[in-house]
């Protein structure tokens, strides 16, 4: 909040972050707009936000609307208007002037008006005021003169009390309001706007004037729905990305291989283009399982596909969705492109990510927006997409559907220079067949393999299949098990030659080692038959010896002493 | 401030002021010359200061000061102002000048 001027919550979403707190308390604000562009809802709103939730009680002064109309129209947003006004928190005072049955003769002023709503003001002892709508005094009284005048202190009025007040005016041609009631009020003057544009309404609004502080002067998208009026401000947005080292899991184990760590960083945003069929959803709803299997948030942005559909269509191929859609951490949003225009989309899905603080966030596919065939408008809204996701953090996954026979690489001209990474998903017809297949075009910071992997999908989940990679280039499909089954069989062969050989060795081992054997035995044979011809030989020598002894001894006695020797 | 007369043909008539300002003054001498001078003892008048019943400007919902209501006969009408023109007050009351 900055000093200077003090600033009163509206409660209204997206409103109060943009004003940098809300509206300037204690003055008047000026909320003009067309015909049914949500005026009285936004008065409604500040004024209840502030008695049931701020303590600051209000009153709420209509000059067309009946008091039960208006308590019945805020009825369905759970405002409990009836509950405030029985408790003495708001008071509504009813302005009906008819001028059919008025005259006037002279000189006259309104403070009638002015003693009601001092009364008004006294018994809830009100903080804010709604006027909704003054202009209709101008219908009723013909002497714009004293109009004018008494308007002025009316504004006095509000002031000098303090009030914190919105005064809704009807615009104008070529001024904010009817009557220039912005003369009136200096300090804050707020523009709505209705637009209808190919046959798709938007709602907008623009801060024209705020005294005293800073705010955005775009125009920002408003959203009148069950949660009530909620101001989207898509483009108050700076490039203050935030950085992450940490990675990310694509679910796919064999995607995350082929990225050097593991996984791409979070906050990235992913581009996942290809053809129809391709397995783009598929691996969409893996990246947002491996989320929610973390525990975080993700939300599915379907622009084609009911919830149900997916969930039944990703259990096909081993991904089961509905457990994170029951505990709440995978949520699912479908809407047709045609629904809001493109820059309600893009509110809402922020919205969405905000209110569901989401760590990856799919939109599936982002080509449906191209129907529309505003090319330049859907890359805006997708520029400020990804600004948005990166500055919070958030990881995108978009989803792109090429024609079969465009150049893949053709897609999102601008889009593909802001994504981190680009995830191609091909489809290609091979000798009568059409097979899946995958290549990372490119991660940013991340190392990645340059293969083009076979993508298959079986109910056994999401499989990257390495190509085979021959004579005949990256081979996929049954060219790939053709191939394969080729090798196989050359494989057999070899290993079979190997085994033969092998054989062979052995036999021929053994039949050296038999040969060697006899050898052995040829040997060991002939070394008896020396040692038989030795020890004969000894023995005959011995005989000898002996022999020769006796023959001496019968001689002499020399013999005797031959013996003793 | 208030002048009453029985008469059969009676209708009732109610100015409502604020405090003493010189257009609530104006008003009420305009109102009873008027009713003085043209409206001979037809019509009942009642003043109300608003500042003294802040309750009834939203009861009786009047926004403008001074507001000169009609409310018998019907259908109630409304005159806003000082009544300063004493022909036009006459018209919107439905009462000719010198009846």
């Amino acid at each position: 909040m900055t000093a200077g001027i003090g600033k009163s919550q509206t409660g209204i979403s997206g409103f109060d972050e943009l004003t940098l707190g809300g509206l300037p308390t204690g003055r008047p604000t000026l909320v003009c707009g067309g015909a049914g562009c949500g005026k009285t809802l936004f008065a409604s709103t500040f004024l209840v936000h502030g008695a049931r939730d701020l303590g600051e009680p209000g009153v709420f002064v209509t000059f067309e609307e009946r008091p039960a109309d208006i308590v019945n129209n805020v009825a369905s947003l759970g405002f409990g208007l009836d509950d405030l006004i029985a408790s003495n928190k708001i008071r509504i005072e009813h302005v009906a002037v008819d001028p059919s049955e008025l005259a006037e003769i002279g000189d006259y002023d309104l403070e009638g008006l002015f003693i009601r709503l001092e009364l008004a003001v006294q018994q809830v002892g009100a903080k804010r005021i709604v006027l909704d709508t003054i202009e209709s005094l101008f219908s009723a009284f013909s002497n714009t003169a004293i109009l004018r005048a008494e308007i002025r202190r009316l504004f006095d009025w509000l002031k000098e009390r303090e009030l914190t007040a919105v005064i809704t005016g009807e615009r104008g041609e070529g001024t904010f309001t009817r009557q220039g009631l912005e003369e009136y009020v200096s300090d804050c003057v707020l523009l709505l706007d209705h637009r209808v544009q190919d046959q798709i309404s938007t709602r907008r609004l623009r801060i024209v004037k705020y005294r005293g502080t800073a705010h955005g002067t775009n125009e920002y998208p408003f959203l009148i729905d069950a949660d009530g009026f909620s101001v989207l401000p898509v483009s108050a947005l700076g490039l203050t990305h935030k950085v992450f080292e940490e990675r990310i899991s694509t679910g796919v184990a064999d995607l995350d291989a082929m990225l050097a760590g593991g996984g791409f960083h979070r906050g990235s945003g992913i581009l996942v283009s290809g053809v129809a069929g391709s397995g783009k959803s598929a691996l969409a709803a893996s990246f947002a399982g491996a989320t929610c299997r973390k525990g975080e948030s993700a939300l599915y942005f379907s622009f084609e596909e009911s919830g149900e559909q997916m969930v039944r269509n990703m259990r096909s191929v081993g991904i089961d969705l509905q457990p994170y859609l029951d505990n709440g951490t995978l949520r699912y949003v479908p809407a047709r492109p045609t629904f809001y225009s493109l820059e309600m989309h893009l509110a809402i899905m922020m919205r969405e990510i905000t209110r569901w603080k989401a760590k990856l966030v799919v939109l599936d596919p982002i080509s449906a927006f191209d129907a529309s065939g505003q090319e330049a408008e859907i890359q805006a809204m997708l520029l400020r997409m990804v600004d948005f996701l990166k500055s919070r953090g958030v990881t995108g996954v978009f989803i792109h559907l090429t024609h079969a026979k465009s150049d893949e690489t053709r897609t999102d001209v601008g889009l593909s220079s802001l994504m981190d990474a680009w995830i191609l998903m091909l489809n290609r017809e091979i000798n009568g067949e059409f097979n899946r297949e995958l290549y990372l075009l490119k991660a940013r910071g991340i190392q990645h393999s340059n293969q083009v992997r076979e993508f298959i999908m079986s109910s056994q989940g999401i499989e990257l299949r390495k190509p085979y990679i021959g004579a005949g280039g990256a081979l996929t499909g049954s060219a790939r098990r053709a191939q394969e089954a080729l090798s196989r069989r050359e494989e057999l062969l070899r290993a079979g030659e190997v085994a033969r050989l092998e054989q062979q060795v052995r036999h021929r081992r053994r039949k050296l080692e038999a040969q060697i054997e006899v050898l052995r035995a040829d040997m060991a044979a002939d070394e008896v038959e020396l040692k038989r011809l030795m020890d004969n030989e000894t023995d005959y020598v011995k005989q000898a010896a002996v022999d020769d002894g006796a023959a001496l001894e019968g001689r002499s006695g020399l013999a005797d002493r031959k013996a003793s020797s | 401030m208030t002048e009453e007369k029985q008469d059969g043909d009676v209708s009732k008539l109610v100015l409502y002021v604020a405090g003493q300002t010189p257009k609530s003054l104006a008003a009420i001498s305009n109102l009873e010359r008027i009713c003085k001078e043209h409206m001979d003892g037809k019509y009942a008048v009642e003043v109300i200061d608003l500042k003294k019943h802040p309750h009834l400007a939203r009861e009786h919902s009047i926004v403008a000061i001074p507001t000169l209501v009609r409310q018998l006969p019907v259908p109630i009408r409304k005159i806003i102002g000082d009544l300063s023109d004493t022909h036009k007050v006459l018209i919107s009351l439905n009462v000719t000048a010198g009846q």
